[in-house]
């Protein structure tokens, strides 16, 4: 984590997101790691807060150690095992592809809302793959998995494409593919790739040659986590040690400069787009060929959305994206123990998560009210009323 | 899509191109279906379409009123310069809080009381929300999609997490629901007529004023000196400040307005349409909304029409699998799964954001924070 924050003046006229907004207000990758670790704080200071407003409504009376006994129930249950540490892993596993599918997007100026639809559209086409074709083992795992990939990249290409040729906003355009994959994929899983046998519509279990093998004994931890990590390793070559890199880097940036240095902004949002959608694409090809093993026509997720968050809390940088993804990691794999311990709701860490994003979104803002404060001078960011 | 700005008269002729296209291929289509011998079979289905528009009124425009609700408030964010993707959120939480208030208010003070008191709740639920996304898009100047971003994941969080804390471990039962006015048998049964006005009037208080709020906010937008300001603000906000209006204020004020709107589609889906609440029970309606807002031409009435038409979609899809339109064609269609009929709303708004059917051209502003000091 040696690059400097990228240089200022994003944002033309609506074209791109400000990417300098996502990645910090200045300052070093020290700086960012302090404000990431308060934000992480603070979200959990509001998560503790709700438990202790919950465990004044309960009938056993206010404990106002609750928070601390839950937080720890949590742990125990994400890291306190080597089965719940193998949960923990699955559970990273897939946040890490949709974050770095969203970081890849957001250096280019690309808001990649459709990690969600990508995902889907990876998974499923994994599933038909690993279901249909017969390869001996490692080969019909690698040929699922990349097909994972070019589903998803498919799925991220016509936003891309739209962008690029019509202007047409990616957001509002991948929010539509997210319905359209849900439902198409939810049409196709329950008509003509059904699995005959199955009480519920779902695609047939795919072939045991195309199952990521199981990395532990005696835990669920599969061979995924090897797969996001490489792709971590690769995005950040790729974004950082590469011309590519560099040209993606330099759209997201300011698109005006990078056209007048010769590069294509065009190419350059189909090509990330698309590499963005095929990472996600991985992420739900992983999900199928490490857990489920089919895909079912009602797939309930949120990864895409988690995503999102990954993505800013790990600061739109690789390595940032696989911390900030087992940190969710273990929210998520814990919250079920957290429950079983205590009867908190395991939806109390989506508050948590979104509190999170809520402080590292508003980080520029408090951080400059912090030291104006400090310093005691009358100069601070203008109130709503009397700005203009 | 540079920062140009386009004037507001070119978007009119845009549309009006956009009509002449689609009206000269549905009409070719018909000389062609009917060159082919299918004339009969159309005369058939089209009187089913007829019959199934004049029973089912009430059920599109049940279907549209979250969406519309939604759309006007998007639009009023939008047509100021902030994207707002949180009306999602912002619908489910305030139809989780309206739902509380009526439920636990319901035996206190009755059931018609509090159920006006939850929509009460709803709308100032929407508005404290739309306070959040304003600080966080105007002051803040915080990217204006993650903003909604985390207005969407909170309200999903805290929404469940207060459900099953409040009420499904609770023996809270429902909420009251709103009733619409009891209108006298003989204006029900004129043609026509009577079931427009029953699923207008007759279904309930936040249905019936869907169309008011729809008129009203056209003829603001467009009529008013307000509506000029918001609309300077949103296409060319240094202008705006140059001549003396306030951006800040004015965006302040038009994204808090708009969470009223949020607020009623919220209330509307659990104190008039169900009387309950479910987990993620929006089912994204709030994007549809957008989609809508878009498909209307960020537009009070043409965001309205795009909800009827969305609404009208998904009544279509389950009117074929009750009753078969007659004919070939009419098998034809009703063996279409539900799916396709839900994707209709998102393809179509696809097709009119890449600019097949018109262009689809949003404020110059949006999505820009507005910095009195950058150049």
């Amino acid at each position: 984590m040696t690059e400097a924050s990228a240089p200022a003046g994003g944002g033309m006229g609506g074209m791109s997101v400000n990417a300098t907004a996502l990645v910090g207000s200045g300052g070093g990758w020290r700086q960012q790691l302090v404000g990431t670790a308060i934000a992480v704080v603070l979200g959990l200071g509001v998560g503790a807060l709700l438990i202790l407003l919950s465990s004044a409504l309960s009938e056993e009376g206010f404990d106002p150690r609750l928070p601390f006994t839950a937080y720890a129930a949590l742990l125990e249950g994400s890291l306190g095992s080597m089965r719940g540490i193998g949960n923990t892993l699955n559970a990273t596993t897939p946040l890490i592809l949709v974050g770095l599918s969203v970081a890849f997007a957001f250096r280019a100026g690309l808001f990649n809302i459709g990690a969600q639809g990508q995902f889907f559209v990876g998974a499923f086409v994994a599933a038909v793959v690993g279901a249909w074709i017969g390869l001996p083992f490692p080969l019909l795992l690698l040929l699922s998995l990349f097909m994972g990939f070019i589903g998803g990249a498919a799925w991220g290409f016509i936003p891309g494409f739209l962008k690029a040729w019509r202007g047409a906003h990616e957001v509002v355009v991948t929010i539509m593919l997210n319905s359209i994959a849900a439902l198409g994929l939810n049409l196709l899983a329950s008509t003509w790739f059904k699995d005959p046998g199955a009480s519920f519509p779902r695609t047939p279990d795919v072939h045991p040659e195309a199952v990521l093998p199981i990395l532990v004994e005696g835990t669920k931890m599969h061979a995924g986590i090897i797969v996001a990590l490489i792709a971590a390793v690769v995005v950040w070559f790729v974004l950082f040690k590469s011309t590519l890199g560099f040209e993606i880097r330099t759209t997201g940036a300011n698109p005006n400069a990078a056209r007048y240095a010769g590069i294509r902004p065009s190419f350059i949002i189909v090509l990330t787009m698309s590499i963005a959608g095929g990472l996600a694409g991985i992420a739900g090809a992983v999900e199928i060929l490490g857990i489920t093993k089919n895909y079912p026509a009602e797939y309930n997720t949120t990864y895409g959305f988690d995503g999102i968050a990954v993505a800013l809390l790990g600061r739109v940088h690789p390595f940032g994206v696989v911390g900030a993804a087992l940190l969710f990691g273990i929210l998520r794999s814990g919250a079920g123990s957290m429950q079983r311990a205590t009867d908190i709701p395991i939806d109390i860490i989506f508050i948590v998560q979104g509190a999170i994003i809520l402080f590292v979104a508003a980080e520029p803002f408090l951080r400059k009210s912090f030291r104006a404060r400090r310093r005691k001078t009358p100069r601070r960011a203008a109130p709503a009323g009397s700005a203009a | 899509m540079s920062a140009t700005t386009a004037p507001v008269t070119r978007s009119r002729i845009r549309i009006s191109r956009a009509w002449a296209i689609t009206l000269g291929v549905t009409v070719g289509l018909l000389v062609l279906l009917v060159a082919l011998g299918y004339g009969p079979a159309i005369v058939d289905l089209a009187i089913w379409f007829v019959e199934f528009l004049l029973s089912r009124p009430y059920i599109i425009l049940g279907f549209a009123v979250p969406i519309a609700y939604g759309a006007l408030c998007g639009v009023m964010n939008e047509r100021s310069g902030v994207v707002n993707i949180g009306i999602e959120g912002m619908i489910l939480s305030s139809a989780f809080t309206g739902f509380l208030a009526g439920a636990y208010l319901n035996p206190v003070i009755g059931d018609v009381p509090a159920a006006l008191v939850g929509v009460v709740v709803a709308v100032l639920t929407a508005m404290l929300l739309s306070v959040l996304h304003a600080w966080l898009s105007i002051t803040v100047m915080a990217d204006q999609i993650i903003s909604g971003t985390v207005i969407n994941i909170l309200a999903l969080g805290a929404t469940a997490y207060f459900n099953q804390l409040l009420i499904s471990t609770t023996d809270v039962t429902g909420a009251p629901t709103l009733q619409g006015l009891t209108l006298p048998e003989a204006l029900i049964d004129l043609p026509i007529v009577g079931p427009l006005v029953n699923a207008v009037f007759g279904q309930g208080p936040i249905q019936a004023s869907l169309i008011f709020a729809v008129i009203f906010l056209q003829f603001m937008l467009f009529r008013s000196r307000w509506g000029l300001r918001t609309r300077a603000v949103g296409e060319h906000p240094k202008a705006a400040d140059t001549v003396g209006i306030n951006v800040i204020a004015t965006r302040y004020r038009n994204v808090i307005l708009g969470g009223v709107f949020a607020g009623l589609a919220g209330a509307y889906l659990t104190l008039e349409s169900v009387g309950s609440f479910q987990d993620g029970m929006t089912a994204g309606v709030g994007f549809i909304a957008l989609a809508a807002m878009i498909f209307g031409r960020w537009t009070p009435v043409g965001a309205f029409g795009a909800a009827l038409l969305f609404g009208g979609a998904r009544t279509l899809g389950q009117a074929v699998q009750i009753d078969a339109p007659p004919g070939q064609i009419g098998e034809w269609v009703a063996s279409w799964p539900a799916q396709i009929f839900g994707m209709f709303p998102y393809i179509l708004t696809i097709i009119v954001l890449a600019g097949v059917v018109g262009r689809a051209i949003p404020p110059a502003a949006d999505g820009i924070p507005y910095d009195k000091e950058a150049n």
